[in-house]
């Protein structure tokens, strides 16, 4: 699915990962873990694509990033959902809008897949929020609506970057369990966060794989958390 | 198909979902659409002379080049015979459709403007004048004058060459300055839509960034911003071709005392011309905005 194979990433002269290998398996459930500033969003942005490595390989989907077309990272990206902690969305549109946004770029037809978005919407409990603007959201409602977005086109992967950030310890257990529900339809899960506390959260309803990036390697943590 | 051919079927039959990704106004939509405006409106004056132009020099061209003058100076016994044996000449001379000498209240008429209408032609010394129209490909001017100088000694032929030439030169000139005009037209347009393209791809980056994040390609992006600059072009252009054209309306009709500057308008079918500016400044915008659009986005992540 995405393969990391002795991946390095350097940015402005300094080496930010190195030597990182990484299988991510169908259905499986990984967090990503490490202080601030450590490399966990470098690193999902080489899983889906927006990076190219310095040395080593990464594969998406089987195929090589270096050797693939423009086009080809775009397909690629509609197969994994990104969420971001500060959720990117355009802003003249609405909520419903930016959550159908990857069907809109895949030329899919909106009227056709109304009742899926209607009810992403419901699931993401946003389905009174759907004709608002996203700057009239709250953290928690962004962060959901990113999910709807990331999930909507039923991708093979999602990555989440710091979901729980900017959101309360209620709301971050409410997006988490939307997370856990979309590993059990088959999806692979990978979230980045710094919150032990959502990682503790998550051991009693699924087996994840935990890994800690430390000084520019990926370790595999999780028997002590 | 071709992926030009693509890109313009898509945006004449448009896409309403890349329409709606790029955000509809900002400060680029006013600049494009008053830039494609005042282009045009320049745009349809530069035609407009350009076109007034080439009828002029067709005109001076075609009229002059087909009469001829010749001129005999003769003591006045003279005068009446060398005339007989000019227009005998003339008679054989080929290329020459007629030839008549001129009376002398046509010679009166010609001098009116300088001398007044109370002139005494016949008390004065004037030389007779005989018009010379020529037929075909006209005759030959160095062969008459030759036959002339044998046969009538007095008789000098003017062929209108001498400013005829620089009349006809000086109009192909303003031809060809106006169709530069419009050419520099063209240029500045596609510059300042390509300026204008770019700032709202760089106003939009985030926009681009979160397009290419849920997976679009190039295409689409590029499509959503070429559409929305080259309708926006177009309406411009269509705005300041119709004002254009109204100034060009409002001229002085053409009248022979006002002589060129009164003729500056479109005339007949040629007043198609100026509708032929706004598709035009739709496809440089087209073309300019796809250009920055596909340079900017290969240089993306």
């Amino acid at each position: 699915m995405i393969e990391l194979e002795n991946v390095a990433y350097s940015y402005g002269g300094g080496e930010l990962l190195s030597d990182i290998s990484l299988e991510l398996q169908p259905g499986s459930f990984h967090f990503l873990t490490g202080p601030s500033g450590a490399g966990k969003t470098t690193f999902l942005k080489l899983c889906y694509g927006a990076l190219t490595p310095t040395s080593g390989q990464v594969r998406l989907f089987g195929q090589d990033r270096r050797a693939m077309e423009r086009d080809d990272i775009a397909a690629a990206r509609r197969r994994i959902g990104v969420v971001h902690q500060d959720c990117q969305f355009l802003d003249h549109m609405s909520v419903a809008d930016n959550i159908a946004l990857p069907l809109m770029v895949s030329g899919r037809d909106l009227l056709a897949e109304a009742a899926n978005l209607k009810e992403l919407t419901q699931w993401v409990g946003l389905k009174e929020r759907a004709n608002a603007r996203p700057p009239e959201l709250s953290g928690g409602e962004r962060q959901r609506a990113a999910l709807a977005r990331a999930v909507i086109m039923s991708p093979d992967v999602v990555l989440a970057d710091e979901p729980t950030g900017n959101v309360d310890w209620e709301m971050s257990q409410r997006l988490l369990r939307l997370l856990i529900e979309l590993n059990r339809m088959g999806k692979t899960i990978m979230i980045a966060t710094h919150d032990l506390g959502l990682i503790r959260a998550a051991k009693s309803h699924v087996q994840a794989r935990v890994l800690r990036i430390a000084s520019r390697r990926l370790h595999l943590a999780g028997a002590d958390l | 198909m071709r992926p030009d051919l693509k890109a313009l079927t898509d945006l004449i039959v448009g896409d309403t979902q890349a329409d709606r990704v790029v955000p509809p106004t900002g400060f680029t939509a006013s600049l494009t659409v008053f830039a494609a405006g005042a282009m045009a409106f320049l745009a349809v004056f530069a035609l407009a002379l350009s076109l007034a132009t080439g009828r002029l020099a067709d005109r001076w061209g075609e009229e002059l080049a087909k009469s001829s003058t010749i001129r005999i100076s003769a003591p006045e016994g003279q005068l009446a015979a060398q005339t007989a044996a000019a227009l005998r000449v003339l008679e054989t001379t080929e290329g020459v459709a007629s030839a008549r000498a001129l009376d002398p209240e046509e010679q009166q008429a010609l001098l009116e403007p300088w001398f007044g209408p109370d002139l005494p032609v016949d008390a004065l010394p004037i030389p007779q004048l005989i018009e010379v129209i020529e037929e075909g490909g006209g005759f030959d001017p160095q062969g008459l004058r030759l036959r002339l100088a044998a046969e009538v000694p007095g008789a000098v032929l003017d062929d209108h060459t001498r400013w005829r030439r620089p009349l006809v030169e000086a109009a192909s000139r303003l031809r060809l300055l106006g169709w530069m005009s419009l050419i520099l037209i063209g240029a500045t347009t596609a510059v300042m839509i390509t300026l204008a393209a770019n700032a709202a791809l760089t106003a939009n980056g985030q926009v681009i960034r979160v397009l290419r994040l849920v997976g679009a390609r190039d295409a689409f992006i590029a499509r959503a911003f070429v559409r929305r600059f080259t309708l926006r072009a177009l309406t411009g252009a269509a705005g300041g071709m119709v004002l254009g054209a109204i100034a060009i309306l409002l001229l002085p009709s053409e009248q022979v005392a006002g002589g060129f500057l009164t003729g500056l308008g479109f005339q007949g079918w040629h007043w198609i011309w100026p509708l032929t500016i706004p598709p035009l400044a739709a496809g440089v915008a087209f073309w300019a905005t796809r250009m920055a659009a596909w340079k900017m986005l290969k240089d993306l992540p």
